[in-house]
C-alpha cells in the first residue's frame, strides 16, 4: 500500500479508537505504529509524547505530526495529522446535527442537566491530578494562585495569562540560577 | 467571513493551549463570551459529548463548536484551525529534536506554563460549576456532582471510563427530571 495512504488510514484508526486523547492514545499508538508498522521505536514514541505535552496544541495531533514526519517527511506529517482528526470530525458532526434538532425536547434538557453536574466532577478530578504534576514548589503555587485570580475574577484573556506565566517561569528560574551562582562564588 | 473568524479563533486555541484537551476549555469559554457563538451551558454540553466520543478531546471540541456555528464546513474549518499551529511547530521542532528537549530556557518557560494552565482549567471549572449547580441553586445537581466525584476517587470505580459516568448522569437527570 502507498505509504502516505497507509499513514492516513492508520492514524484515522487510532483517532477513531481512542476515547479522551492524550495518554489514552499511548497504548493504541504502541500497538499500531510500533509493533505492527515499525514506523518508530518505543523510545521515540515516548519522546514524541513528552514533547507533544510541552508544546502548544493537542497532544494527539502533535504525536501524529511527529510520527508522520519521521516516516515520510513533511507530507507524511500532514497526512498523519489529517488522519487522526478525520473520525472526530465525522462522528461529532453527526452528533451535533442530531442534538441541534432535538435540543428542545424535555428528555434531552433533563439529560444534559444531569450531564453538566457530572462534568463538574470530572473536571475537578482532572484539576486535582494536574495540580500534583504542575504545582511542584512554592513559586509554582504562587503562579497558580495569581493566574487563577487573574482569569477567574479579573477576566484576563487566557492568552495573556499563558504569556505572562511563561515569562514568570523563565524569570523565577533565572533568579534561582543567579542566586545559586552567587552563593557558589561567596564560598 | 464567519469561516475566516472561526479558523482564526481556533488557530489561537491551538497556538496557546498547552497540555491537551482540557486546556482548550478556558480558551473556548473566552471565544463563547467574546463572540456570543455559544453559552457556558452549551460549552458544558460540548465537554460531555467530546469526552464520551472517540478521538482527541480538543479536536472533538473544535469540531462540535465549528458545526454549531457554521454546519459541516464549520466543523472542518474549526478543526483545521486548531491543528495548523501544531503542525507547523512540530515540523519545525522535528528538525532539531535533541536540542529542544533538554534546553534550559524551554524547561523554564514550561515551569511557569504548567501551573498557569492548571489555573485556567480551575477558572473554567468555577464558571461551569456556577452554571450547572448554583444558578439556579439545584440540590439534585450538587448531590449528583458530589456522588460522581466520590466515585472518581474510589479505587475500583475510578477505572471506569468518563463516558460511563456521563451516561449514568444523563439517565439520572431524566429519571429525576433535573
Amino acid at each position: 500500500m502507498n505509504l502516505y495512504l497507509d499513514l492516513f488510514l492508520t492514524f484515522a484508526r487510532v483517532g477513531g479508537l481512542t476515547f479522551g486523547g492524550g495518554y489514552a492514545m499511548l497504548p493504541i499508538l504502541q500497538r499500531e505504529i510500533v509493533e505492527n508498522k515499525h514506523w518508530v521505536t518505543d523510545e521515540e514514541l515516548t519522546d514524541y509524547f513528552a514533547i507533544g505535552q510541552c508544546t502548544p496544541g493537542i497532544i494527539a495531533v502533535n504525536t501524529a505530526t511527529f510520527t508522520g514526519h519521521r516516516t515520510a517527511g513533511i507530507p507524511g506529517g500532514i497526512l498523519a495529522t489529517l488522519g487522526v482528526v478525520t473520525p472526530s470530525t465525522i462522528i461529532i458532526g453527526i452528533i451535533a446535527a442530531f442534538l441541534q434538532n432535538f435540543s428542545d425536547l424535555p428528555v434531552v434538557i433533563h439529560a444534559f442537566a444531569g450531564v453538566r453536574a457530572c462534568v463538574c466532577a470530572l473536571i475537578l478530578n482532572s484539576v486535582i491530578k494536574l495540580l500534583k504534576t504542575s504545582v511542584i514548589d512554592k513559586p509554582a503555587a504562587v503562579i497558580y494562585a495569581v493566574a487563577l485570580l487573574f482569569s477567574a475574577f479579573l477576566g484576563l484573556s487566557p492568552i495573556l495569562v499563558v504569556l505572562l506565566a511563561g515569562v514568570a517561569g523563565l524569570s523565577i528560574r533565572l533568579i534561582k540560577k543567579l542566586s545559586a551562582q552567587e552563593r557558589g562564588e561567596s564560598k | 467571513m464567519i469561516l475566516a473568524r472561526l479558523f482564526f479563533e481556533f488557530f489561537k486555541v491551538g497556538l496557546f493551549s498547552v497540555g491537551g484537551g482540557l486546556a482548550t476549555i478556558p480558551f473556548l469559554q473566552h471565544i463563547g463570551t467574546s463572540t456570543g457563538w455559544f453559552t457556558v451551558a452549551d460549552l458544558a454540553n460540548m465537554i460531555a459529548v467530546s469526552e464520551s466520543t472517540p478521538g482527541p478531546m480538543g479536536v472533538n471540541m473544535a469540531s462540535y463548536v465549528g458545526f454549531t456555528i457554521a454546519g459541516p464546513v464549520g466543523c472542518i474549518i474549526a478543526t483545521l484551525g486548531l491543528i495548523t499551529p501544531s503542525v507547523f511547530i512540530i515540523l519545525i521542532i522535528a528538525q532539531f529534536l535533541q536540542k529542544f528537549r533538554h534546553s534550559w530556557g524551554v524547561e523554564s518557560v514550561f515551569y511557569g506554563l504548567r501551573p498557569a494552565s492548571t489555573a485556567l482549567i480551575t477558572a473554567a471549572l468555577v464558571t461551569v460549576a456556577q452554571l450547572a449547580l448554583f444558578s439556579p441553586l439545584s440540590w439534585k445537581s450538587i448531590i449528583l456532582a458530589v456522588a460522581v466525584f466520590v466515585c472518581l476517587r474510589i479505587k475500583p470505580l475510578k477505572k471506569f471510563h468518563p463516558a460511563v459516568f456521563i451516561g449514568l448522569s444523563a439517565i439520572i437527570g431524566i429519571v429525576f427530571s433535573f
